[in-house]
């Protein structure tokens, strides 16, 4: 039915315990990650040997439970250690953290060597369970109709737990997370709800690689909340959303085990391996298409901006053209050196022209005028009434300078009275120098609404010249 | 056992001498590397690159295999690590630069995603039918104690290389390490001098992580900087330190292990590289924390000092007739315990500030201690002087003020004081005690 080796008894159990692992440890992720920790599941997944060896000397026995809690407490102990060289010694939080994992793994691995004559201990074996072994290990669980394995039991117990602990005191660890100071001031224990955090964390983690494998559960505690961390700005969606991208990340790995290697002709490969996978795809996906933060939207918007800046200038640049003609004989003089001073009569106004007073390429000037024209803000200058607006053309073949319409006169009158306002604005309130002025202006410009401009026009008593002694157009009185 | 010693520490076995000549190299360069990624806030950097590594090295030999070579041949693995330690490079400052994820988080993503992706992999090269995949995941934990001569000679010339970059380079990186910002509006290519130092990391880490394995190579890049930084505040003095600490652990390391062959070398190294850390951490001449508790503690008593002169030059100035001071009363004068005031007393009593009489119950100014309490209660009192008059704070409470800053005044800050304070000072150049008369009714 679903086109590829799908068993619902062996496959079901596993992506059950993948998504359990997946939500477990993304619910802590999401706040180890804006505490700056992510690091922690992956110090711990080193640091748990000396724990397990510990545990397996003092008791003598291979039991899973004496196993369990020696690693949690090492677990712990990195935490508490990191922290402790991180704020004593001030050192940086990730070099204490891996000051620590390296020495306690070191001191494992020294300590199951020394044991090695009483012991036949792999710390592989041990430590990393398979996610694939799921369905053999089984329980009967009172109250079920069914066998259900092991691991599903051991991870539903610490995923119920995790999300209590994140429901309950989801209002604690948020004022903790982002403001301690307050959360003291507030009166309960920032300190607290941290080292409640941490052994959840080493017990989420243990339980999750004795049982899934580690390699799952570094993933898991780091890459679904990044994910939502760039899906949105709200803790408690990301909470959710992390969840949710971590649980169909475990089932999308576990189908991309089977079905990718397929393709080459091979059998099913890692499911643990494939998971973290799926969640670095989920990870590509934000990183690349989310709304706000991911890369192709804020290009984008970066790209929009530019254009219909670029078609302004070129509307305004017309706008120029036009009033200079106008100006011709008479008129006080348009001030020499000032960067977009459209001389009486330029030698040739045409495209390339135009690109090089806007610092942009003709392609660029070219789009922006036919974007212009189809706005209806020009119009193309037919041979008929050649020469009657614009100045004269020269340079041969090129072709002239379209004509503004009656819109686009208007809306250019607009973008140049907030450029003149904020001229005028800037010269009597700001005291910037004149050279610095039309740069500033010219910025400022694209981003000033009505309302603005008739803040400036009040605060600069309505003047009807800009300092460069050029009329401030006004479209409410022609 | 001492003729043991003696011929691992001069070196006469050829194995030995491999091991420690290799290690010690890879110890001093993965040092002064780790310098570098510390200051830049990136320490894990080497985890998350080794981790990295495992898909390049499953590709690599699943590539190799695929087209008929040998799959195990060391510089393609290497040369697949590379590669792909280089991408996960990438993918961290792309991570760092594009979107609003911050350095660990980067290092973690890059770090799990591609070890899951290497993992899965392997999990198809051991169902190819030709090649033997046995043994490629040892090349992610190493082997320490079986390295070879040519081993050792990779590990010296890739060592070299990087020292030599991190030195033509070291103004430029350093910049980079401390001010990026700045680094940026000087000039400086920031983008492309973070990837050369990000190169030269992933340099170090294949080539040690071939050689002695993952942890340890996170340890040595790790540790040896993150010692040195108790010892110094001078970037040169910190690599120079770091380089040492790690070839010295690693030669200790290596050494025990030699000696006591059933203790991994790998573990060793490690574990004295964290003795090391641990007394720089203790005894660190800059930022060891016994040394920071012994500053703390001479400035508190310095501070205890100048208040005990200052207290005694305000009752003797309050009442020019009086003698001596008891001890009760000087109990009373501030929130000292017995015990503080007896040990203050006796240590200015020691400097010839103070004089006592026979029973050590009533105290008295020498001269010289006059003449050091005038100039301290002039010192807070110019102080207060300068707070009620410039910056409008009420005379109940400027003494707390002046009380937090009268002890790390220096004598230009005091003359220049006493210019703006001209006019005030009169003739005597001692403010009056702006609590005078106020503090008792």
């Amino acid at each position: 039915m679903m086109g590829f080796d799908w068993n619902w008894q062996l496959d079901g159990w596993i992506v059950a315990a993948g998504m359990l692992c997946a939500v477990a440890s993304s619910l802590l992720g999401c706040f180890l990650l804006l505490r700056r920790m992510s690091l922690l599941g992956d110090a711990i997944s080193h640091a748990v040997l000396p724990g397990l060896a510990g545990a397996f000397l003092i008791s003598g026995s291979r039991s899973s439970v004496w196993m369990f809690v020696g690693a949690v407490i090492v677990g712990v102990l990195t935490a508490l250690l990191s922290d402790f060289i991180h704020h004593r010694g001030q050192v940086d939080e990730g070099a204490s953290m891996g000051v620590v994992f390296t020495t306690l793994f070191a001191s494992g691995l020294l300590m199951i060597v020394v044991a090695a004559d009483r012991v036949d201990l792999d710390p592989g074996c041990v430590l990393y369970g398979a996610i694939e072994q799921t369905p053999l290990d089984k329980w009967e669980v009172p109250g079920l109709p069914f066998a259900v394995p092991r691991v599903v039991v051991v991870l539903s117990i610490v995923t119920l737990v995790n999300a209590l602990f994140v429901g309950l005191f989801f209002k604690e660890l948020k004022i903790s997370t982002f403001d301690a100071a307050l959360a003291t001031a507030s009166g309960f224990s920032a300190n607290l709800i941290h080292y409640v955090l941490m052994t959840l964390v080493a017990i989420t983690a243990v339980a999750c690689f004795e049982s899934v494998g580690n390699i799952l559960v570094v993933a898991m505690l780091i890459v679904p909340p990044a994910t939502a961390y760039l899906l949105t700005n709200r803790l408690r969606t990301m909470v959710i959303l992390s969840c949710l991208i971590a649980a169909v990340s475990a089932w999308g790995g576990h189908v991309m085990a089977i079905v990718v290697p397929s393709w080459f002709g091979f059998r099913s490969t890692t499911t643990a391996g494939m998971m973290s996978v799926a969640t670095g795809v989920a990870f590509m996906v934000a990183f690349l298409f989310a709304p706000q933060q991911g890369f192709l939207p804020r290009w984008v918007r970066q790209q929009w901006l530019r254009w219909t800046i670029l078609a302004d200038d070129v509307l305004t640049l017309l706008y120029r053209i036009e009033e200079s003609a106008r100006e011709v004989g008479g008129h006080p003089a348009t001030a020499p050196g000032s960067a977009f001073a459209v001389t009486a009569a330029p030698l040739a106004q045409t495209v390339p022209w135009v690109a090089e007073t806007l610092l942009t390429n003709r392609l660029a000037v070219k789009w922006a005028m036919r974007y212009l024209t189809w706005r209806g803000r020009v119009r193309p200058v037919s041979a008929k009434d050649g020469g009657a607006d614009s100045g004269p053309a020269e340079g041969g073949g090129e072709a002239r300078l379209p004509v503004l319409t009656e819109v686009g006169r208007r809306e250019a009158e607009t973008i140049v009275r907030s450029h003149r306002l904020w001229e005028q604005y800037l010269v009597t309130k700001v005291d910037v120098a004149e050279e610095r002025l039309h740069a500033k202006a010219d910025r400022l410009e694209h981003f000033t609404d009505r309302e603005m401009q008739d803040q400036l026009d009040e605060q600069t008593d309505s003047p009807s010249i800009d300092p460069h002694g050029r009329p401030i157009p006004n479209p409410d009185q022609p | 056992m001492s003729e043991h010693l003696w011929r691992v520490l001069s070196l006469q076995d050829h194995n030995t001498r491999v091991v420690i000549f290799g290690t010690a190299i890879l110890g001093f360069a993965a040092g002064l590397v780790g310098c570098l990624t510390l200051l830049r806030r990136r320490a894990l950097v080497g985890d998350a690159l080794a981790h990295a590594a495992l898909p390049g090295i499953a590709g690599a030999f699943l590539v190799a295999t695929a087209l008929g070579y040998d799959g195990k041949s060391l510089p393609l693995l290497l040369a697949g690590a590379t590669v792909s330690g280089l991408f996960g490079i990438v993918s961290i400052l792309l991570i760092r630069r594009m979107t609003r994820i911050k350095e660990d988080a980067a290092l973690g993503i890059v770090l799990s995603v591609f070890f899951g992706l290497g993992v899965a992999m392997l999990g198809i090269v051991t169902q190819m039918n030709r090649g033997n995949a046995a043994g490629l995941e040892s090349f992610i934990y190493g082997k320490t104690a079986t390295m070879t001569e040519s081993d050792a000679r990779l590990i010296a010339t890739a060592s070299a290389l990087c020292v030599l970059v991190c030195i033509a380079l070291l103004k430029e990186l350093k910049l980079l390490c401390f001010d990026e910002a700045f680094a940026g509006a000087r000039g400086y290519p920031v983008v492309l001098l973070d990837i050369v130092l990000m190169s030269v990391v992933v340099v170090v880490t294949i080539v040690g992580l071939q050689a002695v394995g993952l942890v340890l190579v996170i340890a040595l890049l790790v540790i040896p900087a993150a010692s040195a930084r108790f010892w110094t505040d001078r970037l040169v003095v910190m690599m120079v330190i770091a380089s040492l600490l790690g070839m010295t652990g690693s030669f200790v390391g290596a050494a025990v292990s030699a000696m006591l062959p059933r203790l991994p070398s790998g573990a060793m190294i490690v574990l004295a590289a964290g003795l090391g850390f641990l007394v720089s951490f203790l005894i660190g001449t800059q930022r060891g924390v016994l040394v920071r508790f012994w500053r703390r503690r001479q400035l508190n008593e310095s501070i205890d000092h100048q208040h005990l002169l200052r207290e005694l030059y305000e009752i003797f100035e309050h009442d020019p007739d009086r003698v001596s001071v008891p001890y009760e009363e000087l109990l009373e004068r501030r929130s000292w315990s017995r015990k503080r005031l007896r040990r203050m007393l006796e240590q200015a009593s020691r400097n010839g500030w103070i004089t006592e009489n026979v029973s050590k119950m009533e105290f008295a100014l020498t001269d010289r201690g006059e003449t050091e309490a005038k100039r301290l209660t002039r010192r807070h009192r110019l102080w207060e002087l300068y707070l009620i008059r410039y910056a409008d704070i009420a005379p109940q409470r400027v003494d707390r003020d002046a009380d937090a800053i009268e002890h790390v005044l220096e004598p230009e800050i005091v003359a220049e004081l006493e210019t703006l304070l001209d006019k005030e000072l009169g003739k005597t150049r001692m403010p009056d005690d702006p609590h005078a008369g106020g503090v008792g009714s």
